[in-house]
């Protein structure tokens, strides 16, 4: 799947719900999956008595990695040049996550041309938990 | 080939992908694509990595008690960075090679904030460039403390 300067606008964007009412399991199940069992993502005991936190909280990496989703549904992993984010705020159980996926701009290089996109995740009271850019190889 | 070998493997993939909630027919089967933050979970390839309870070694979650937040455990994860050279397939063994970026400080809302990146380049078995990650840690100075959630 790849697409072409023709298929895609700046100023286009997609917005896709990542997750309606985050389970402590979802969080787990990141756990398990990527290798980072810090227990402050998955142990409740710990989160709140040993390091002061109201409970536990999601891997910035798992918000990242269902953000990406937005992207890659849409250009294709294959053409995924660049994806980088910040991790704004913490998100927690019971959140619901929002992702925001924007064309900012088509440029032309040596190599092709190539879509730069800026990428935004808020929670349910529009508090944005990631931000950041990507881009991605379209077909010449 | 130097650097820490991490298998790509079908079946990690497909957990991975199955974590992240994403259920594209390209992260499966026995050449499955890798999905962009799937690099990530070399974790679990690393021995010495510290988020990962060892049975020989203390751990610092709870247990019998409620644990002990270790000094510089207030890390947090403030930025993510990857750089694709080309696609990550199932099947292949990908090196990481570590590296320390730069570092900066930050007054914040309750002191300062200490950011250092961790460069991590995975390469292929011929040595080229396959994912450049680089990952952004920040811990607040001074002895571990309970902090405000934001």
């Amino acid at each position: 799947m790849s697409l072409s300067p023709d298929d895609i606008k700046v100023g286009e964007t997609r917005e896709s719900i990542l997750v309606d009412d985050l389970k402590r399991t979802r969080i787990v199940q990141y756990a398990g999956a990527s290798g980072d069992f810090n227990p402050l993502h998955t142990d409740e005991r710990f989160a709140v008595e040993a390091a002061g936190y109201p409970r536990v909280f999601a891997h910035g990496m798992l918000t990242m990695g269902m953000t990406g989703r937005v992207l890659t549904d849409w250009v294709g992993t294959e053409a995924l040049l660049r994806y980088g984010v910040r991790f704004k705020a913490q998100v927690w159980p019971g959140d619901t996550l929002t992702a925001t996926v924007t064309v900012e701009s088509i440029e032309d290089t040596p190599s092709g041309p190539v879509v730069h996109f800026t990428l935004r995740t808020v929670n349910q009271d529009g508090a944005e938990v990631v931000t950041g850019t990507a881009a991605a190889r379209l077909e010449p | 080939m130097t650097g820490q070998p991490f298998p790509v493997e079908a079946g990690h993939i497909m957990m991975f992908a199955r974590a992240i909630g994403d259920e594209n027919p390209a992260y499966t089967g026995e050449s499955a694509l890798a999905p962009p933050t799937f690099t990530m979970a070399s974790a679990h390839y690393d021995p010495g990595y510290h988020l990962r309870p060892k049975p020989d070694e203390e751990w610092f979650g709870s247990g019998r008690d409620a644990g002990v937040m270790a000094e510089g455990g207030g890390g947090l994860h403030a930025e993510q960075h990857f750089e694709y050279h080309r696609p990550v397939r199932a099947g292949e063994t990908l090196y990481a090679h570590n590296s320390t970026g730069r570092s900066w400080e930050k007054q914040g809302r309750t002191g300062r904030l200490l950011f250092s990146e961790r460069i991590t380049e995975y390469r292929d078995a011929d040595g080229e460039p396959v994912v450049s990650a680089v990952t952004v840690a920040v811990v607040p100075e001074g002895p571990a403390t309970p902090k405000d959630a934001r």
